[in-house]
């Protein structure tokens, strides 16, 4: 299974989680977030961009609590609320916003 | 305390490479948390180990899960015993321990240590004073 970004496939796992990590870019977030059914903006990207930047830093996904947390104290109230993130990716905001950020499902996610 | 929610103490005695159960302790540790339980986390014997700066896994071609433990606060994990007898056996200190963090939500986001370092004697009445001991 592979998702396709201009001609070049990236392989994913049966749950559309890509393979290999590093294959992500901002082009390839695009088609995934397609496959979601997900337009993405740039409150989309923000959340994406977040998700990122916190692997990078503690090599794990977060689960929507800490997710919930952390926006709350980066972006404020109005963000960091379970509401706020469900209208933008409405089937889980860690479960979809991590496969379009590229990273593995998070941990403790059913 | 809400009904329901238990007090899980998750107990790590190997050191970190090697073998999967430093790892393994670590990812069912944010499982638990992820799911509103109590957890406490007690570092023993080689255990101690997990907690020593800087180590890295580059060379051994396994994930670096090092940085993973400064996310233990952010999942609510706030109380990591780490046992005073293990640390001076193996000519450690505190100074040679990553500095995990908590953020106090309650106390304006104030950035409160999470270790704590504790005789055998205390590390007994802990593990006492749990509900479920998971021993890694």
């Amino acid at each position: 299974m592979a998702y396709d970004v201009n001609g070049t496939t990236v392989e994913h796992d049966e749950e559309g989680y890509i393979t290999n990590l590093s294959d992500w870019t901002k082009e390839l977030a695009e088609v995934i977030a397609k496959e979601e059914n997900v337009e993405m903006t740039d409150e989309h990207w923000e959340v994406v961009n977040f998700l990122r930047e916190y692997y990078d830093e503690y090599q794990i996904a977060p689960a929507i609590r800490v997710l919930v947390k952390a926006m709350k104290k980066k972006f404020g109230p109005e963000k960091g609320n379970n509401k706020y993130l469900y209208e933008l990716f409405p089937y889980g905001p860690a479960k979809q916003a991590c496969k379009i950020a590229g990273l593995p499902k998070p941990t403790g996610c059913v | 305390m809400s009904e329901g929610v238990k007090k899980f103490l998750y107990v790590n005695r190997k050191a970190p490479h090697g073998t999967i159960y430093a790892l393994e302790a670590l990812e069912v540790v944010l499982i638990g948390a992820a799911f509103e339980q109590d957890v406490e986390l007690a570092f023993l014997d080689d255990g101690v180990f997990q907690l020593v700066k800087g180590w890295d896994t580059k060379d051994l071609g396994s994930k670096n899960f090092a940085p993973t433990y400064m996310a233990l606060g952010d999942f609510e994990v706030t109380k990591v015993f780490v046992e005073k007898e293990s640390l001076d056996e193996r000519g450690l200190t505190a100074d040679d321990l990553m500095e995990l963090m908590y953020e106090d939500e309650d106390d304006d986001w104030a950035e409160k240590p999470s270790i704590r370092i504790v005789s055998r004697e205390e590390m007994a009445r802990i593990m006492a004073a749990n509900d479920v001991i998971l021993s890694f």
